[in-house]
């Protein structure tokens, strides 16, 4: 395994806890980003986008 | 550009100070907010990137995500070494201090309850994998050589697909049942779990399907204890004669077990446990 592709690893593993856990705070003073899934998926788009060897989320795993 | 304040963590007071250059998010140091017996640690960021507008737009830009969750995690990461954060959801902020200091008066007794609850614990994500090579194998087989160029007959084929099916579910019952009995062991081990929905693997860029994705909170000093538990299992022959691999990550700040905070998420989560 390349540096690289480990990083990403890590990269998943922070982003499931910081876009998917952790304190989150409601309230209009607040500007955050509500909609947890919506960034989900759209990074899911993005990443596959990038890495055109992946064609869907179950192909060529090897 | 005016700035905003970005709330990494809430805390209780502590004295210990955090490593000398920590650099946050956008390359401001971190500082501290002391606000009625809680300390929300904070720093000041560019409203062009942050307010509400330009942040819908950097979420989805791969390289300033990594480079905001890295610098957002360099500061949990300095503070879970010195006290117990409450870490809060990346790029969560205010206009201005006094926003800030509204908001954790206003949940005030939340943070309070839940760092009674957590002060000492840590969070360690475990994984289970299931190596896909036989599917693989088989998917290869159907795209590649189509049945009129095979030397096989339809029967064959079909005994062989049969075949190809049923290891594959004996593979996953198999999988099931390390997973779990894993769970039960480490749950035992632990204060309290999590089951988070498996991750996608295009998106992790692990081999193998992700059968079990729990997070375990534990004190801190029953850590090595913990990690020593899962090494075990991780060199476990059967699972990996079975194509099974665990992985641990961590100590993580209490991402998963800020309940008081998260339950109007939690319930999307669940639906999907394994």
């Amino acid at each position: 395994m390349t540096v690289v592709e480990r990083r990403e690893l890590a990269l998943v593993d922070l982003l499931d806890r910081l876009l998917a856990g952790g304190v989150v705070i409601t309230g209009d003073i607040t500007l955050r980003i509500a909609d947890v899934d919506l960034v989900r998926i759209d990074l899911n788009a993005l990443i596959s986008s990038v890495n055109e060897q992946v064609p869907s989320p179950w192909g060529e795993l090897m | 550009m005016t700035g905003l304040r970005y709330v990494y963590a809430v805390c209780g007071p502590f004295d210990a100070d955090l490593r000398a250059g920590l650099m946050g998010v956008a390359g401001a140091p971190p500082e501290l907010l002391a606000h009625r017996g809680l300390v929300a640690v904070v720093s000041t960021v560019p409203e062009e990137d942050f307010a509400e507008e330009p942040l819908r737009r950097r979420m989805e830009d791969l390289d300033w995500l990594t480079a905001t969750a890295r610098a957002h995690q360099s500061v949990i990461d300095a503070l879970t070494a010195v006290t117990t954060p409450l870490p809060l959801r990346l790029a969560t902020v205010f206009r201005d201090d006094s926003g800030v200091r509204a908001m954790t008066e206003e949940r005030g007794d939340d943070f309070r309850r839940a760092l009674d609850r957590l002060d000492g614990r840590v969070e360690w994500g475990v994984k289970v994998y299931l190596e896909k090579a036989g599917e693989a194998d088989g998917e290869k087989d159907s795209s590649s050589a189509s049945p009129a160029s095979s030397a096989l007959t339809g029967r064959e084929y079909l005994r062989q697909r049969r075949r190809r099916v049923r290891t594959n579910e004996d593979r996953w019952r198999h999988a099931e049942i390390f997973a779990s009995e894993l769970h039960r062991t480490l749950s035992d081990h632990a204060e309290n779990c999590r089951l988070h929905a498996p991750q996608n693997s295009a998106l992790s860029g692990a081999t193998g399907q992700n059968v079990l994705n729990a997070a375990y909170l534990v004190p801190r000093g029953d850590s090595e204890q913990f990690i020593e538990l899962v090494d075990r299992t991780k060199s476990d022959a059967d699972a990996a004669s079975s194509g099974l691999r665990v992985e641990l990550t961590g100590p993580w700040a209490v991402y998963s077990f800020t309940d008081e905070f998260t339950d109007e998420f939690t319930e999307k989560f669940t639906e999907e446990d394994v």
